[in-house]
């Protein structure tokens, strides 16, 4: 069981919580022109590391908000978490 | 090598079974290779035996981190099926299930294939529908395909929940008569073994450390047992796919999650078929020892610890016991997890790449057991001849810019749902 300290509710268990997926991933500009390979790259690349993964998670039996939750994707273990729009280090 | 058959077994009872062979040599990896194949899994060793036995290439090198065998071919259900709706799916799966037949023959060891038929439950009026038209994509392509009713699912798997007032009643179900279940190690250590006997080396406990990349052209591997030259390298690592990528500066649409299987203690024969439920995702048959072998979905976040977390196992089986209400009387003998190369839309990748001499198989989500002889197959075919196959031409990386992707599922690129 993990268990994911939410920034808005505190510490609570992983089946409060929905996965939502690399969080490093950044949508290309709206309103600016790009090539297709930059966007099929956008919607399809992932790094996928051993390691240090910065990731969303939704507290959606809890608060409902979008929070940015670091991790060790090959100890599971929950370094920091934040809030969807705080700066991550 | 030793040919294994009644008049060996009673040849080698005389000397009380002492003088067997070993299956395959333990070899210290030579200065260069024509084709070295990084992972010691199903695929990998299924390439290498394919590369020496179809396009007559020996001087080959497996090159795996741990033990042969260890990671997701001794990790999985053994289920085997072609039962896909789209024709890239369809021929590559029913080109494998051909090699499946004939398997126990070709390798000389008994991989204890056992074509049992596969059932998918239909819980509701639409996904019968569904059904019938996956049934009907397969028999255009020359699989087997039988859509049953619910009296005719009764029939078969009497100890699942028929009755009434259940959240999700079974209205019938998708049958491939010919899929089945196969003997997963065996499949692995038949295939090392003619390997090997083809001159195949198989190095054990060498770790990819870095690669050697001159002018676009790969020219050789580093690894914890130093460095090996190699004019093509093939890699066919699954969950460890992302890795070797990141040694490539190569960003590929894949993630690597943790699926979780396990078996209940073995029991008397009740379950003739694997089944499937359709309103989640559960699926379950009996092994040979008699106990019944389950698994479900993801564990649903990003991992490549090879255990995985109760929450899951609980919700999947959860599901397994909405299905086969007996199962909640059975103790639980042993649950662990593997981690898959997860593809952005479910279906598998075997192709070239952008370096010159460097092969991709991966992608292989929850179906790779199934695939092995044929991903062995074209992955062989596509290092010698520098070309895919008609079979694996669907499978290429560049779909994905393309936009011929093979959404089977049509899940998307959150890989960790199902």
């Amino acid at each position: 069981m993990l268990y994911i300290f939410c920034p808005h509710c505190g510490s609570r268990s992983q089946n409060e919580f929905a996965y939502g997926g690399d969080a490093t991933v950044k949508r290309p500009e709206l309103n600016k022109e790009i090539s297709d390979q930059d966007w099929d790259n956008f919607v399809y690349l992932r790094k996928s590391p051993r390691g240090k993964h910065l990731e969303l998670w939704h507290h959606i039996s809890g608060c409902r908000q979008w929070i940015k939750v670091e991790r060790d994707t090959s100890t599971h273990e929950i370094f920091k978490t934040y809030k969807a729009d705080e700066l991550t280090e | 090598m030793q040919k294994y058959s009644v008049f060996s077994l009673i040849k080698n009872a005389f000397s009380d079974h002492q003088n067997w062979e070993v299956a395959w040599k333990d070899p210290t990896p030579k200065k260069e290779y024509d084709v070295i194949i990084i992972g010691g899994g199903g695929h990998g060793l299924a390439t290498a035996y394919y590369l020496a036995k179809e396009h007559n290439i020996t001087n080959v090198a497996i090159i795996e981190k741990g033990w042969i065998g260890g990671g997701n071919v001794g990790r999985n259900t053994t289920i085997i099926r072609s039962n896909y709706m789209h024709d890239d799916n369809a021929l590559f799966s029913e080109f494998g299930m051909n090699l499946w037949r004939k398997m126990s023959q070709d390798l000389n060891y008994n991989v204890m294939f056992s074509p049992r038929g596969i059932i998918n439950l239909a819980h509701s009026d639409a996904q019968m529908n569904a059904y019938s038209r996956r049934g009907n994509s397969m028999r255009l392509n020359g699989i087997d395909a039988v859509l049953l009713n619910r009296e005719e699912v009764q029939k078969r798997i009497p100890m699942a929940d028929f009755s009434d007032n259940v959240r999700f009643p079974i209205f019938g179900g998708l049958m491939q008569p010919s899929a089945g279940t196969a003997r997963h190690d065996a499949v692995a250590w038949g295939y090392a073994r003619q390997a090997d006997s083809m001159g195949v080396d198989i190095i054990q406990n060498c770790e990819v450390t870095g690669f050697d990349v001159t002018n676009g052209k790969i020219v050789g591997v580093r690894t914890s047992r130093g460095d090996i030259k190699a004019k093509k390298v093939g890699l066919c690592v699954a969950g460890s796919t992302n890795i070797l990528a990141e040694m490539l500066n190569m960003t590929l649409p894949i993630e690597t999650h943790l699926l979780q299987a396990c078996v209940s203690e073995p029991v008397k024969p009740l379950l003739d078929h694997v089944v499937t439920f359709g309103a989640g995702h559960f699926y379950c048959s009996q092994s040979d020892k008699g106990e019944m072998v389950m698994g479900g979905d993801l564990d649903g976040y990003n991992s490549y610890s090879q255990r995985g977390n109760l929450p899951t196992l609980q919700h999947v089986l959860t599901e397994g016991i909405a299905m086969f209400p007996f199962l909640s009387k059975l103790k639980m003998l042993r649950t662990w997890g593997g981690i898959m190369d997860m593809s952005m839309d479910g279906s598998p990748i075997i192709d070239k790449t952008h370096i010159d001499g460097l092969y991709l198989n991966c992608g292989w989500c929850y179906g790779g057991f199934k695939a092995t002889p044929a991903s062995g197959w074209t992955f062989a075919h596509t290092i010698a001849q520098d070309r895919v196959h008609e079979l694996n031409a669907g499978y290429s990386l560049n779909r994905f810019n393309t936009g011929d992707l093979i959404d089977e599922k049509g899940l998307g690129t959150k890989t960790w749902i199902s």
